[in-house]
């Protein structure tokens, strides 16, 4: 009996952590996903179908150095404009980058998608820290 | 009736390999004029067709350029502005490896003309080429009055440009590569923003630099 309740409680435990994960593994699916199309409208004509960039116009969005370093500046970024010298990928950009007024949650599929795409491996960036990053904008 | 089946689908096999790399002669775009003249007291009727007219320009270096700059040059030209939010990213992207296999080719060209004179200066378009890491005179990017550009554009190598304070950067435009042969006619039109038809334009340009009177 006591055997019993061991096991099903071990059961239980086991069944909700796959479900848990399987429960993160769909949000980190769907901000993908949805941040795959927010890329491809917003994004892709300048930074390229591969986050390639374009010479020294354009930064690629495959230095993961560099957005681990702004992680809390990209959504600002993002929704009001990039302006002044940048170093990515060892390249010095001075360019601007336009504003472009994208809801709380494009902004965290976007990242999302560009955080895990093109040689990033990054995580999901959730609508919660976006909107706490978005309060803090200079 | 399995026969005359297999005749026409070798013929027509055959009539579409001849279609593709019987690119030994590309057309010739654009209107054509019959025009009837006497030769050895015979009427023979000859076919003029349309070419790119006289321009002046200025490069990115601050040269004047006019078509005398590209006669016996085989070339191709664009239209662009360097604070284009929309396609010339796209394009230029797509023009690099234009540029990269015919740079030493001095009888190549690339002319990508700004159509907003007023924001690219010859400074502007220096600092441009140099981000780009285009250098030397092979790719030409060039400034001029704004009505002779538009029209230029619009007449004679046929890509719609115009301007429109509605849409994202200002202005609207076609993202045609015109490909440009060395009697200044036009050979081939390819839609920039599309990889597969860049590559054409490349294969279309060998095509093109082996016919016997661009030689």
């Amino acid at each position: 009996m006591k055997a019993g309740f061991i096991v099903g409680v071990f059961l239980l435990l086991i069944t909700s952590i796959i479900a848990c994960q399987s429960e993160d593994e769909l949000e980190f699916k769907r901000y993908y996903s949805n941040g795959s199309t927010v890329y491809e409208t917003k994004c892709q004509n300048c930074h390229g179908k591969n986050g390639e960039g374009l010479q020294l116009l354009i930064p690629a969005l495959s230095d993961s150095a560099y957005i681990k370093a702004n992680k809390t500046s990209l959504a600002c970024s993002l929704k009001y404009g990039l302006k002044g010298k940048l170093t990515i990928n060892k390249k010095e950009f001075d360019g601007q980058m336009p504003a472009d007024d994208l809801t709380e949650i494009e902004i965290a599929e976007v990242l999302t998608y560009v955080n895990n795409s093109f040689g990033n491996k990054l995580g999901v960036v959730t609508t919660e820290q976006v909107g706490n990053d978005l309060r803090k904008c200079n | 009736m399995r026969k005359i089946i297999g005749i026409i689908a070798i013929s027509l096999l055959l009539g579409a390999c001849k279609f593709n790399s019987g690119g030994k002669v590309l057309p010739i775009y654009g209107t054509r004029t019959p025009i009837t003249k006497t030769v050895n007291g015979q009427t023979v009727t000859d076919t003029v067709y349309q070419t790119i007219p006289a321009f002046r320009f200025v490069n990115q270096y601050g040269d004047s350029i006019t078509n005398k700059s590209l006669d016996g040059k085989i070339y191709v030209a664009d239209f662009f502005f360097t604070t284009c939010p929309s396609i010339c990213p796209i394009m230029h992207r797509n023009m690099l490896p234009v540029y990269e296999a015919f740079k030493n080719d001095p009888n190549f060209k690339i002319i990508s003309h700004t159509i907003d004179p007023k924001h690219d200066s010859v400074p502007v378009l220096k600092k441009y080429a140099d981000k780009m890491g285009i250098s030397g005179n092979t790719w030409w990017l060039l400034q001029g009055k704004k009505e002779d550009i538009y029209q230029i554009g619009e007449k004679s190598y046929l890509v719609a440009v115009k301007q429109d304070d509605g849409t994202p950067g200002g202005y609207v435009h076609q993202g045609y590569f015109v490909l440009i042969d060395k009697q200044k006619r036009i050979r081939g039109s390819y839609d920039g923003t599309d990889t597969k038809q860049v590559d054409q334009l490349i294969a279309d340009i060998k095509t093109l630099q082996a016919e016997p009177d661009q030689k």
